[in-house]
């Protein structure tokens, strides 16, 4: 028995930790596309872009309990066939499954407008935080394309780096579709008062430079320049490499509560992290793909027994999801801290201080708090998880 | 067991919280404090809480 996981990130990992706790005890075999073992991506953005940091402190921790499993690395899965149950990998490996995992996460979304090449970057993996922070050092302005959280937090490091920043965003406000107009205002103004410049509601026309990218060109004729451009307009789910089976792709793997992809059929195929998209049942039964910090963890546990399970009895594991999203945000000397789902909520309610300072903002549909958020509030922030696991 | 959190690292999110609240606490100062001494029964809480730490500053031994 042979279970393939594609994906050497955090949710391969933890699928592999829980396959061995919950008792399987065959060949695990591991494939990434990088040249490392799983690594903490948070800090790409953060500590790794303003101080430099050896991949060695970005390793996660490998429990003895997944000494024997197989790692393979550089090399990406370019095809699936269901029935041989194999992947084609891009050196010509071929690896045989009995059951497939995917967790193979996202990759950058990049803008499609005429015009650069060089200096111009994106922020994913560890290579491309190292070759960002080596151009960052010896630029003296940079423009950010894109107002989320990764491009918000390149921005308050550059500025902690005393290089000016310009922002550029289709959106209205930063983070505004997970986190809403109101909480975006606020953060914009947080960020302008530490120097940085957005250019919102803006349309990129296409890239200024011949072999670099010297700054970009809006539709509004206007022209914003810098050193360096970087795209940070969201990701793509890596599952081009799953075509073929008759599985839902569309945006992510479409998983159940089992994390097995749907619709299923004889040949095992299951989806973790990133890339699997399933409905968060405490909220309610939209199936979302959510790229929070604990979900990886999240689905690869329910994975890992959920495969288990079905090896040692031959029936699915029938749990209702019960993950609360949770994610975290480090920019300048503020911690944003987030529990649930903000991004589904139709009105907030500031509960504790105000926006522009230290808050509590409970995010609410038709009522009901289905998100909280809080500015370096920690603390209040967790009774709010729990109480969204008990009153479902 | 012995518990060990980094406090260069620690961030005093607390989602080690939810995994293990009988060790990990956050004090109304908002500020980690938690068990050195845990007994063996916990481990699985425990090393959950090692798993979903942000800044994977928790070791235990």
């Amino acid at each position: 028995m042979k279970i393939l996981i594609v994906g050497a990130g955090l949710a391969g990992l933890r699928t592999a930790e829980s396959l061995r706790g919950a008792g399987f005890a065959g060949e695990i075999t591991i494939a990434g596309e990088e040249p490392h073992f799983p690594y903490n991506r948070p800090p790409l953005s953060k500590d790794a872009l303003a101080h430099g940091l050896d991949i060695a402190d970005l390793e996660f921790k490998r429990r003895e309990s997944i000494a024997d499993v197989t790692w393979l690395f550089d090399d990406s899965a370019i095809s699936t066939d269901y029935q041989q149950q194999s992947v084609l990998f891009k050196s010509g490996r071929l690896e045989s499954f009995d059951v497939l995992v995917a967790a193979t996460g996202i990759r950058p979304r990049t803008l499609s407008v005429p015009g650069a090449g060089k200096s111009k970057f994106s922020l994913r993996n560890f290579e491309e935080a190292q070759a960002l922070r080596t151009s960052m050092l010896g630029a003296e302005r940079i423009v950010i394309i894109g107002a989320g959280f990764i491009g918000c937090e390149i921005a308050a490091t550059a500025r902690k780096l005393g290089i000016e920043v310009a922002v550029v965003a289709a959106d209205p406000e930063p983070m505004f579709r997970p986190l809403g107009a109101e909480f975006g205002r606020a953060m914009r103004k947080r960020h302008e008062a530490r120097g940085v410049k957005f250019h919102m509601n803006a349309k990129i026309a296409g890239y200024l430079g011949v072999d670099s990218a010297t700054g970009v060109s809006l539709e509004s004729g206007e022209e914003i320049l810098g050193d360096l451009v970087i795209e940070a307009i969201g990701s793509l789910p890596n599952t081009e490499w799953l075509a073929g089976g008759g599985r839902d792709l569309h945006d992510g793997v479409l998983v159940d509560s089992s994390m097995r992809a749907t619709p299923a059929d004889e040949v095992s195929v299951y989806a973790v992290g990133d890339v699997a998209r399933y409905s968060f049942d405490l909220f309610d039964s939209t199936p979302r793909r959510i790229e929070h910090w604990n979900l990886p963890t999240e689905t690869g546990r329910r994975a890992g027994k959920s495969i288990a399970h079905f090896l040692t009895t031959g029936e699915v594991l029938a749990e209702a999801i019960n993950f609360v999203p949770s994610f975290w945000s480090d920019q300048y000397e503020d911690n944003v801290q987030s529990f649930g789902i903000p991004g589904i909520a139709d009105s907030i309610n500031v509960v504790d201080g105000e926006l522009a300072g230290d808050c509590v903002v409970e995010y609410l549909r038709d009522g009901k708090v289905v998100g909280v958020v809080g500015v370096n509030t920690s603390t209040k922030l967790a009774p709010y998880r729990k109480s969204f696991q008990e009153s479902n | 067991m012995k518990v060990h959190v980094d406090m260069e690292k620690c961030q005093h999110y607390g989602q080690c919280v939810f995994e293990a609240d009988d060790v990990f606490s956050l004090g109304d100062d908002g500020k980690l404090v938690y068990k050195v001494d845990v007994d063996d029964s916990r481990r699985s809480d425990v090393e959950s809480a090692v798993d979903v730490c942000p800044m994977q500053a928790i070791t235990v031994e």
